[in-house]
């Protein structure tokens, strides 16, 4: 499986949200995109996912433009979770993870597509949550729903939108050292839309930085997210602190503004 | 973590076992409001001015549709009609000399259209709120109800002319077009108003209310050039009532209701998709606008045609879905069929107890529907607040 974005660019009414943007992964590769608010990492989430066209480039998924393929087919092969998440009062834990074989599913439901639901809360421990209504649980466990949901979709690209904004830090540990099991198991990629960079750090084998729409800088974490890096984009001052643990970045204060 | 799993549940249920008990649950609850409805319908109709016993009703239906068939194939098929004639068994005339005429030719007619009523108006409130995501959505709160209303009475004061001869078409259907046409523009506006910018679902409902209250004024114009005669027929269609039944408004409306529940029907595992919402629907393969479209066009056709013969009938598309989605929850593929029973076994109720309750005066069905409809709702509200609905 391999994914390549060339020269991907978008407009909203005139504004250019993402401008030229090419980066490629490959087979259990998490691909990292950090970068301020607003910088178009959401856009370029939402456009790998089919949720809306670029406006030039092209996305390729093993040598073929995603826009060539069936809306279905290609359902099986991305599977998206987006960053504000939303459900229908009375809908349960699992109706919604089953949303992820809807592709699989012409009007009632396997044994197999049942089995794969169990399987995927198993792996994010929500299995006993099953019968819950979505209104009763917890922002966090909103969240690990729709993880859920994308793992039983059995995709080959993982698409998440800020997945651990509304965990706490366990959860949130929890959730990416799953994720990182399972794009090595099933040899899915992953692209991750993080604010957190010490989780891109952690976890991500490559990362993109974004900045007002561009590019500004790919490659491995240790060897982009820099202090410099992270003053040029966000405006920041950090350091880095370094332990048997592997390395961290501290951000202590805001640039003052020019 | 053990720990907070056994408080919660003490048994591990597996997905498959829950979703087998849910799907038992559904299946029960739809096959018991089915007979629900059919026993309702079957007493229904032996109350009223002049009561009839059960086993008569019944012999009533049975001897008359035994005729009819006979009539339908000695007239069409003879070569059947010889075979049908030789079947031993008939069914007996009822023993009260009048009840077939009371039964057949004057309660039926209006229990069906009741029950189609209540099926499509249920169906459409499901779907509609399916698809716009919005708990407070219904053919009522959405100005379809005005808008079909209007498109009917504009229908009464033109008069069927020259067009409809032309076309052949009868006068019942000329009301059709025209209540369809005029819901389906009220459609077009809110689907309209729904994708522009910056829409919130507050300001979908607020444009549902004022397009609404837009029709409301057209009909009101209407009543006051119209003259006398049709303002008579017009205020039937604003009262709202199940008065404009007919074997041929029922015959007509049948297929049309039957089909429409299957296209949406169909269209379940797309509206269950939907409520993740637009985005994670689109990445699930599904074409969201095409969806929403056809799904808002089907909903209102179905509404409209039985509001053309009804009048305004409100609140059964807002409380038929709401109250089944509080016993067997959102999955579409339940919940379509489940509100459709749902709505026709308030819708027939009503109906008859609006029919009844001051026999031989008869009250305006929406009497009796709106307060329970009023109850319900405030009912929500209260709800809601803890819930987080708003």
């Amino acid at each position: 499986m391999d994914i390549v974005i060339e020269s991907v660019s978008k407009e909203y009414s005139g504004r250019r949200v993402l401008d030229t943007i090419s980066f490629s992964l490959g087979k259990s590769e998490i691909v990292a995109l950090v970068g301020p608010n607003g910088s178009g990492k959401s856009t370029l989430i939402k456009t790998i996912a089919g949720v809306h066209s670029q406006t030039s480039g092209s996305i390729g998924i093993d040598g073929t433009d995603i826009r060539k393929i069936d809306p279905i087919e290609l359902a099986k092969c991305i599977g998206y979770v987006p960053q504000h998440f939303t459900f229908t009062l009375y809908s349960t834990v699992f109706e919604t993870v089953l949303l992820g074989r809807r592709q699989h599913i012409k009007w009632s439901v396997s044994d197999e597509e049942l089995s794969r639901v169990q399987h995927s809360l198993e792996a994010l421990e929500m299995e006993h949550m099953a019968g819950n209504y979505m209104d009763q649980l917890s922002g966090g466990e909103r969240q690990k729903v729709f993880i859920a949901r994308a793992l039983a979709q059995d995709p080959k690209l993982f698409l998440f939108d800020e997945p651990t904004s509304a965990l706490d830090i366990r959860y949130q540990i929890e959730v990416m050292e799953t994720m990182r099991e399972i794009t090595w198991e099933r040899g899915a990629g992953m692209i991750i839309a993080v604010h957190d960079l010490n989780l891109a750090y952690r976890y991500a084998d490559t990362v993109v930085v974004l900045h007002g729409g561009k590019m500004a800088g790919y490659g491995k974490p240790q060897e982009i997210l820099t202090p410099e890096c992270i003053n040029r984009v966000y405006g920041v001052d950090s350091f880095v602190v370094e332990n048997e643990q592997g390395k961290f970045l501290v951000p202590f204060r805001a640039r003052a503004s020019n | 973590m053990t720990e907070t799993k056994q408080e919660k549940d003490p048994v591990n249920v597996s997905v498959h076992t829950l979703y087998k008990a849910n799907s038992t649950r559904r299946i029960a609850l739809i096959t018991g409001l089915s007979i629900f409805v059919i026993v309702a319908a079957i007493l229904s109709a032996g109350i009223g001015t002049v009561s009839i016993m059960p086993q008569d009703t019944i012999l009533a239906i049975g001897h008359s549709c035994a005729v009819s068939l006979q009539n339908f194939l000695h007239t069409y098929l003879p070569s059947v009609a010889g075979w049908y004639d030789t079947i031993p068994f008939t069914i007996p005339a009822p023993s009260n000399p009048q009840a077939e005429l009371i039964v057949v030719g004057f309660r039926l007619p209006r229990i069906f259209l009741a029950i189609l009523t209540g099926i499509s108006l249920a169906v459409a409130g499901a779907v509609m709120q399916g698809l716009l995501r919005n708990p407070l959505v219904s053919p009522f709160t959405l100005g379809l109800s005005s808008a079909a209303s209007f498109g009917a009475a504009l229908a009464i004061v033109i008069g069927p002319g020259v067009l409809v001869s032309y076309f052949l078409m009868s006068y019942d259907m000329w009301i059709v077009v025209f209540a369809f046409l005029f819901g389906w523009l009220s459609m077009l506006l809110v689907y309209w108003i729904s994708r522009s910018r910056g829409t919130t679902q507050s300001t979908l409902i607020l444009a549902g209310v004022v397009i609404g209250y837009l029709f409301t004024a057209g009909v009101m114009a209407l009543k006051y050039i119209t003259n006398n005669e049709k303002l008579r027929e017009l205020m039937v269609w604003l009262m709202g009532g199940m008065w404009g039944a007919s074997w041929s408004a029922v015959l007509l409306l049948i297929p049309l209701v039957v089909i429409c529940f299957f296209l949406l029907e169909r269209r379940a595992w797309d509206l269950n998709a939907l409520s993740a919402g637009d985005d994670v629907a689109k990445n699930l393969g599904i074409n969201v606008e095409r969806l929403r479209l056809s799904g808002l066009m089907i909903a209102t056709f179905a509404a409209s045609c039985c509001l053309a013969f009804t009048g305004i009938i409100g609140f059964i598309g807002l409380m038929g879905p709401h109250i089944c989605r509080m016993i067997i929850g959102s999955d579409h593929r339940y919940l379509i069929p489940c509100a459709g029973l749902m709505g026709a076994a308030i819708l027939l109720l009503s109906d008859t107890v609006a029919r009844t309750i001051m026999s031989p005066v008869e009250i305006p069905v929406g009497i009796i529907m709106y307060a329970i409809g009023g109850v319900f709702f405030l009912f929500l509200i209260m709800r809601g607040k803890g819930r987080g609905l708003y």
